[in-house]
């Protein structure tokens, strides 16, 4: 509506803008590229089948990708009721419950990872009722997916709290007049409008969960075929055979890349 | 089948003191200025904003009667026509239509066929498998008008149901409006707008408020004839 008022108030002229944000902007850019490269520049395709081949790698691999889908998935079950509750409904403690949920992203995984085990370890707080019940999460494939959604289920709760709070409240208040009940509402107008935030969300805290190492290495240890996803074994690599973790590093970074991108194409839907 | 309400409720600082009575058939405009308490009218009457006190009977049924007591927007068999329509935009045209029958449990081959019917009813028959994101403002409206009437609904409630149409579509969507709405014999029905003309067309009753209270309420013909009543609330919009 006012669109073209607001042009006619820009100068005619980019001129030094232009150059100032395309050098900045240029520089940003290089900055993400040299590492890329220096990684590709390293590695032949002769080096990338040798371990692909090798089956430790090949258990890493596949470790790390049923580690973060289900991760994924239980980050879904548990995000999104989450993400509905700090978005919508109004609790003694929201704000502390928020900052909470973000924890998770500014604490440094080692920690995230101690904190799991003095809760969830065999001397933690729930240690020995898990035990009771047959739960042994430390150095355990179940352990490692624990890590893994603490570090990354935030990233999927908060994106969606944004997206839940964003839904123009005339749509539901719409469906309500129409008798939908609120499963209903929920089912046929809230989530189908939050889609796009999910695809976006499921994405980010995917993508997370596949490069986790610190709480994973600390909750879960660095057991081979049972703890040690990818992340650990560049680890172990490095103090080993440094051209051979970088290899798997590239590996880590075109299955990363891949997935994003079929991820949010597939749920993101345009 | 009639309305009777007599109510008070508050919009952070705002109070909207209203009382009046419709009957079944008749069409009631509702005009004032901005901030006069159209829309908040509307949202009381459907269920989105409780009363401070008061009561709401439509057909013998109390929607409201104190804070405490009063039917979920869902219990209500109030029809809204939003102002924004609010068509949902991940759902194609019928089944933006189909929808309240289907929230009612009816099987989804005979809501459709119920929401074809009445599709065709509004001339937009062909508009079924479209998104609603690619309607024309008179097509959305159409459609809005259907998806709100499916149910049969005692009270009908128009928000400003033509004002964001253009003047070429407007008086096409003007004379369809009468048609249905002097079709729907058996429901109360409520227009809000600010438009005179609008308001000369479809009602037969108009009632005027202004700062939250009724200035005015009288039959369409009447008022106009006199508009020093009313003019002035009017024009400080």
């Amino acid at each position: 509506m006012t669109g073209s008022s607001y042009r006619s108030l820009r100068p005619g002229s980019p001129g030094h803008a232009h150059v100032v944000l395309g050098l900045l902007g240029g520089a940003a850019l290089l900055f993400f590229v040299a590492p890329l490269v220096g990684l590709i520049s390293r590695v032949t395709p002769g080096h990338v089948a040798a371990q692909l081949g090798s089956p430790a790698v090949r258990s890493a691999l596949w470790l790390s990708l049923e580690v973060s889908l289900v991760s994924l998935a239980v980050s879904l079950v548990l995000g999104l009721p989450l993400a509905y509750l700090l978005a919508r409904v109004e609790f003694p403690g929201r704000a502390l419950a928020r900052g909470l949920v973000t924890l998770p992203m500014v604490l440094p995984p080692v920690v995230g990872g101690m904190a799991l085990m003095t809760a969830f370890g065999r001397r933690g707080l729930l240690g020995g009722w898990l035990a009771e019940i047959g739960v042994e999460l430390p150095f355990s494939t179940a352990g490692a997916v624990v890590a893994v959604t603490f570090v990354s289920l935030p990233f999927l709760a908060t994106t969606l709290e944004a997206a839940f709070a964003g839904v123009d409240p005339r749509l539901e208040q719409a469906a309500a007049t129409l008798g939908a009940s609120r499963w209903r509402i929920l089912r046929t107008v809230t989530l189908p409008a939050i889609r796009p935030a999910l695809a976006a969300g499921m994405a980010l805290c995917w993508a997370r969960g596949l490069g986790e190492f610190g709480a994973t290495i600390t909750f879960a240890g660095n057991r081979v075929g049972y703890t040690q996803t990818m992340p650990l074994a560049v680890y172990e690599a490095l103090n080993t055979d440094p051209e051979a973790a970088i290899t798997l590093g590239l590996v880590l970074l075109a299955v990363s890349l891949g997935l994003l991108v079929a991820l949010r194409g597939r749920i993101g839907g345009r | 089948m009639s309305l009777a309400v007599d109510i008070e409720a508050r919009r952070g600082g705002f109070s909207l003191v209203v009382r009046f009575t419709a009957v079944a058939g008749s069409t009631v405009a509702i005009v004032g200025p901005n901030g006069a308490g159209k829309s908040t009218l509307i949202d009381v009457l459907a269920g989105l904003v409780p009363v401070a006190r008061g009561s709401v009977v439509l057909a013998g049924r109390m929607l409201e009667q104190a804070p405490g007591q009063r039917l979920a927007p869902q219990a209500r068999e109030v029809g809204v026509v939003f102002q924004k329509l609010a068509l949902f935009p991940a759902i194609d045209v019928v089944g933006n239509v189909a929808y309240g029958l289907r929230a009612r449990g009816v099987a989804r081959r005979e809501a459709h066929a119920e929401a074809m019917a009445w599709l065709a009813r509004l001339g937009v028959a062909e508009l079924a498998t479209r998104r609603t994101g690619e309607l024309s403002g008179g097509q959305a409206q159409r459609v809005a008008l259907a998806r709100a009437m499916i149910v049969r609904p005692g009270l009908l409630l128009l928000d400003e149901p033509i004002s964001a149409l253009d003047a070429e579509a407007r008086a096409g969507a003007r004379a369809l409006l009468k048609e249905r709405l002097a079709a729907e014999t058996e429901v109360v029905k409520l227009v809000v707008t600010h438009d005179l003309e609008d308001a000369r067309a479809l009602a037969d009753r108009m009632l005027v408020l202004d700062g939250g209270r009724v200035v005015a309420d009288g039959a369409v013909d009447e008022l106009m004839r006199d508009p020093s009543l009313f003019l002035a609330a009017m024009r400080r919009g």
